[in-house]
């Protein structure tokens, strides 16, 4: 049987006296605690930053008609050629067209689905924008505004004006902010734009549109499905794009196959269209348990050295507990309570150091160009680091504690005594 | 006769650095009441025989009886258990817990026995100081006061849960004459009044003389 409140008596005693060496060797703790809550919180802001700039805007699927060769080219189908071996000069892509047939039952039907977030139409085009006599090459997409917002952020890269204010303007346009200062064009001017046909048409510009992406909003602008459809002279049914927000983005690579093999049309998913983020996530997030755990066992070997000295010091006491009753297991106990409160408390202080540095940084401003949302610097605030934290500081002192409490436990009460 | 603590043919090697034959064929037997001393020139093997009687040392062979019952190759725990409950101690150097106070030390086996609550103890404890004078001490640390002072708490300490017997390593070798009397006064006075057995390894011929018994030691053996 264990007396715990015995035990927890001496090695708070042991503790109290010995108050600076417990008060470095929890600092040990904390620091590294406190490091790793910070670099963690910070790298996991940082990372969600940069993965929700693309990831956010860019649809889980993207279902489009692919303008490609026909792969079985007519040769093949001869039964006289069928064994002979035919060469084909200069194929051309197969004449089909852009737009997606029976687009709006789709749509539908993508809708009704109960993995499906939402599924949007979009109308992509080639367009001129005329500057007296420059025409600046550019694309034009024609979208639900208040859809758009709703599923892909749409909302966050309108600098100027509103979705709103584009679904509710006839022949408005959002234009990208490239575009704009190109032609020092600003919110309630008048841009006229052509088409490959020739078509020129005239749209009121009701906001500016930046992605972040240079390249993008130099030549990027956005209308309404309905303008789209009037410009490229098509009916309501001319839809180019169907882009599928889904609930769970993991399911976005099987349901894309789905797609693909219902309807006969492309379906791209996010992962294979942004392969390169999930890399360059998983290595910051490898970095940063890689520090925090050097940290971690650095703390470790701190209380490691402070425990076997404080068992060289109390040698004589082990013994006299011994001496008078106490088991093996009981010194070992006392050892690794001490081992363990330093570890709890300063895993504890770690985790509020940690909480406190997370929200000086969460303040200090950053503004950049290319992340109109983003104010000050990002910071994940996730329990669970906390909770990992914890839990790591009481693993890492519970094995810097174990050795020199074995050691304890192994004393021969009788060499210490005699050999006095 | 009730006898407290027997042994039998107890033998012991020290192995390290050469192999040594250290307590040679020992049999003897403390009765109750009995208040014994241990006898004998240095290396003679005393301090040997009393750890091992004490249950400290495991490594001998033969059989140890305590109030009649083999305890010889019980587990580790078992024995400090044995320790706890039956065998009071007192070292030639006090060794007390020097950061503890008094009151504490002397209570420490008897919280770590956990048979009577925490009043009961204390007032046991306040009990056994008065009986040796020292209860203005209760609550000095350990570090702060006299070497008496010392081993009278160490014998408080030892008698905390009224054991079967007290050993001595040499509990007066480090006190002067009149603080040596003190000490022998208080056990000469615990074996006549409690009559509780005591066993006492000691250097001191005055003090062997006035025990009820010496058993005298030479080379391994028990010669009287």
């Amino acid at each position: 049987m264990v007396n715990w409140i015995i035990i927890l008596n001496i090695a708070k005693i042991h503790l109290l006296t010995k108050i600076k060496q417990t008060a470095v060797a929890a600092l040990g703790v904390t620091f590294g605690i406190a490091a790793y809550i910070t670099l963690v919180s910070f790298m996991t802001g940082l990372n969600s930053m940069l993965d929700d700039l693309i990831l956010n805007q860019t649809p889980h699927i993207h279902v489009y008609n692919e303008i490609e060769p026909s792969k079985k080219q007519p040769i093949s189908l001869y039964e006289t050629y069928k064994n002979s071996f035919n060469i084909v000069h200069s194929i051309k892509p197969k004449l089909s067209q852009k737009k997606i047939h029976n687009a709006l039952p789709i749509i539908n039907y993508l809708n009704n689905d109960k993995n499906v977030k939402g599924a949007i139409p979009q109308i992509k085009a080639s367009i001129f924008y005329i500057a007296g006599s420059i025409e600046l090459g550019g694309n034009i997409t024609g979208i639900n505004p208040l859809e758009e917002s709703r599923l892909f952020n749409f909302k966050d890269y309108v600098i100027k004006g509103s979705p709103e204010d584009l679904k509710n303007t006839e022949n408005g346009v959002l234009i990208g902010s490239g575009v704009a200062k190109k032609m020092s064009l600003s919110v309630g001017d008048r841009v006229q734009i052509s088409t490959i046909k020739g078509n020129i048409f005239p749209l009121k510009i009701v906001g500016i549109y930046q992605s972040g992406i240079a390249d993008l909003d130099a030549i990027q602008s956005f209308t309404n499905i309905k303008t789209a459809q009037t410009i490229l002279g098509e009916n309501k049914n001319y839809i180019t794009d169907i882009n599928v927000k889904l609930y769970n983005i993991d399911s976005a690579l099987p349901f894309a196959k789905k797609i693909e093999q219902q309807f006969n049309l492309t379906a791209v998913d996010i992962k294979t269209a942004n392969a390169q983020f999930d890399t360059g996530t998983s290595i910051r997030n490898l970095i940063t348990y890689a520090v925090s755990f050097t940290l971690l066992v650095v703390a470790g070997f701190g209380i490691y050295n402070i425990l076997n000295m404080l068992i060289y010091e109390k040698m004589n006491d082990i013994a006299i507990l011994k001496a008078i009753g106490f088991s093996g297991k009981d010194v070992q106990i006392i050892f690794m309570s001490q081992a363990m409160i330093i570890g709890i408390v300063g895993g504890f202080l770690g985790l509020l150091t940690g909480l406190i540095f997370t929200n000086i940084i969460n303040t200090i401003p950053f503004k950049t160009e290319a992340l109109p949302t983003i104010e000050t610097y990002p910071i994940n605030f996730n329990p669970w680091f906390y909770f990992i934290g914890i839990v790591f500081a009481i693993i890492s002192t519970f094995f810097a504690g174990y050795l020199p409490s074995q050691k304890a436990k192994k004393i021969d009460p009788v060499k210490i005594i005699r050999g006095q | 006769m009730n006898s407290v603590l027997e042994a039998k043919h107890i033998n012991k090697y020290f192995k390290k650095p050469l192999l040594f034959h250290v307590l040679k064929n020992i049999n003897f037997k403390i009765k109750k009441g009995e208040f014994a001393s241990i006898m004998g020139k240095s290396g003679c093997g005393k301090s040997t025989l009393l750890y091992i009687l004490s249950t400290m040392d495991t490594d001998y062979d033969g059989e140890l009886y305590l109030d009649n019952k083999l305890i010889s190759g019980d587990s580790k725990d078992s024995l400090s258990y044995l320790r706890n409950k039956h065998i009071g101690f007192v070292f030639q150097f006090h060794y007390l817990l020097s950061e503890f106070s008094v009151l504490e030390n002397i209570m420490l086996p008897a919280k770590k026995l956990g048979e009577k609550s925490f009043q009961e103890i204390e007032h046991d404890a306040i009990l056994k100081l008065k009986m040796l004078n020292i209860e203005h001490l209760l609550h000095k640390k350990a570090s702060q006061i006299s070497g008496g002072e010392k081993q009278r708490v160490a014998i408080a300490r030892a008698l905390i849960n009224n054991p079967s017997i007290i050993m001595g390593d040499e509990p007066t070798g480090n006190l002067d004459s009149h603080n040596s009397d003190n000490v022998f006064n208080i056990f000469k006075q615990l074996s006549n009044e409690q009559n509780l057995s005591l066993l006492v390894v000691t250097h001191n011929e005055d003090f062997a003389k006035r025990t009820d018994r010496i058993i005298t030691m030479e080379d391994g053996k028990i010669i009287t």
